[in-house]
């Protein structure tokens, strides 16, 4: 019997851009850089995120004439934003045939209380998370990837780091415990009961879990790497350095090479100026992305 | 007899051909350097970006001690990505590739990620149910010389097919329980080393 788009397909998907970068674009020229650099998929957006932090507003899905234009452009999977619980949008993306929808913190959130039902879309989805219990939640709603939220547009690996850490502690915390101490964890951490008993078993998250937010040079992918990351969203961080198509390509080779400091060493040698970047501090609480998600 | 299977490191779904090598009763270890890929008796391409992998096979120079093995006696299985880094000819593109199977490959073949799908598939030479192939975003072969054995095909299209001491796979037997395929590459490979010691 043949069946279309099953949970496997979705999270094999995700399956196949293990050890790899995805990388954000705001146009067909940039989506051929990253393309020519090795990027496993491009993310499509109409502004990076340390744009749509320095401009402010509200920010929505991409125009579709732009996405289409990417998706026209380059071979590798392409993945596009949409807000926080605005299913439209991901109808509309699913619709124009995209090959993952992101329902990202980075765009603002169209629902203050739901996130979007995805096993109701044949298109799978990448959904942003701080600590277990997040990542659970999106995972009962369909998401077939979890990426670790950082800060994004922030240049500041602090937050990622964080995420992370957390989520691995979290996944640990649980495999050492009794049977008979999960279900009083899955009330706490506010997750499906079943994916806790799933963790607990294995050890690990039932789809992959990338990093993402923050990520800016490639020391900084290496390390996301060894702490569990099992691929590296980079937003902001290449484009809005001085040399994009240099960086890129760098933080390829640094994804795959992320256990081999000698060969980081020679891959983030002369690679121009970086994008600036914030202190922590300097991001008032309000404009903070990460905590958009519940 | 022991063999030692190498899964080609450089992206992609490498831990869960490891498991599968290990479920059909091998033992698996990741490559992605020239001393790690020359401890191994045959080699698995995993399923990830053909673009990226064959940029970095090109980048870290792997390309010509990988199209070396078949010649040394070392079989080599690509599923999906491997598949299109392993044929002569890909449909519309110039992309880095190993270039070793008489084939030629059409990437994204069925269409976009909304239209990958998993069907059963009977396969020449394994006994039993036909085996859940899952495809994602997958290629298909549109053509083949004649020296090259068809072992399975879908709408049409040749999906596994075996070229001496080459295996390739559209769909990612890896994403699933049943170590058959996994078996037959094994096989392969034994039977490859065997000749070498011999």
């Amino acid at each position: 019997m043949v069946e279309i788009s099953t949970w496997r397909n979705k999270v094999g998907l995700a399956e196949q851009l293990k050890g790899g970068v995805i990388m954000d674009v705001t146009n067909a020229e940039q989506a051929k850089i990253a393309e020519e650099a090795g990027a496993v998929a491009v993310m499509a957006l109409e502004r990076v995120p340390a744009d749509i932090r320095a401009q402010g507003g509200v920010a929505r899905m991409s125009d579709p004439q732009m996405i289409k234009e990417i998706m026209a452009t380059v071979t590798i999977p392409v993945m596009a934003k949409a807000r926080i619980g605005h299913f439209a949008e991901a109808q509309v993306l699913e619709a124009l045939g995209v090959d993952f929808v992101d329902e990202s913190e980075v765009l603002t959130p169209a629902d203050d209380r739901y996130h979007i039902d995805k096993h109701a879309f044949k298109v799978p989805f990448v959904c942003g998370c701080r600590d277990l219990g997040e990542a659970l939640r999106r995972i009962g709603e369909g998401a077939a990837m979890i990426r670790t939220k950082g800060e994004a547009g922030s240049g500041n690996i602090v937050e990622a780091v964080r995420h992370m850490r957390t989520v691995m502690s979290d996944m640990r915390r649980i495999q050492s415990m009794r049977q008979d101490e999960l279900m009083m964890v899955a009330k706490e951490m506010g997750a499906p009961y079943d994916l806790v008993v799933y963790v607990h078993q294995h050890g690990k998250l039932p789809v992959p879990n990338f990093s993402a937010g923050g990520v800016a040079i490639p020391a900084d992918a290496a390390l996301m790497m060894q702490l569990g990351a099992e691929a590296v969203f980079v937003g902001s961080g290449i484009f809005k350095s001085s040399d994009p198509a240099r960086r890129a390509k760098a933080m390829v080779d640094a994804t795959t090479y992320y256990d081999r400091p000698d060969m980081i060493a020679e891959i983030s040698a002369g690679l121009g100026e970086p994008m600036r970047g914030l202190e922590m501090s300097a991001i008032p609480e309000e404009q903070r992305l990460a905590p958009r998600g519940w | 007899m022991s063999v030692l299977i190498g899964v080609l490191a450089l992206q992609g779904d490498v831990r869960e051909h490891i498991a599968a090598v290990e479920r059909a009763g091998g033992q698996a270890v990741p490559v992605k350097t020239r001393e790690e890929l020359a401890r191994v008796d045959g080699l698995i391409i995993p399923g990830g970006e053909s673009t990226t992998v064959g940029k970095l096979l090109d980048r870290f120079g792997l390309m010509d001690p990988v199209r070396a093995l078949p010649q040394e006696g070392k079989p080599i299985f690509g599923t999906c990505t491997g598949m299109i880094l392993l044929a002569k000819e890909i449909e519309q593109s110039e992309q880095p590739r190993l270039g070793l199977l008489d084939v030629t490959v059409r990437r994204n073949a069925f269409g976009r990620q909304v239209d990958s799908f998993e069907e059963d598939l009977p396969i020449a030479g394994i006994e039993g149910a036909p085996v859940r192939a899952v495809f994602i975003r997958a290629p298909y072969i549109t053509h083949v010389a004649p020296e090259v054995e068809v072992l399975a095909e879908t709408h049409g299209h040749p999906v596994l097919v075996r070229e001496g001491a080459l295996l390739a796979a559209a769909f990612h037997p890896e994403l699933t329980d049943d170590p058959r395929i996994h078996r037959l590459f094994l096989d392969m490979v034994e039977h490859a080393k065997a000749q070498r010691d011999a």
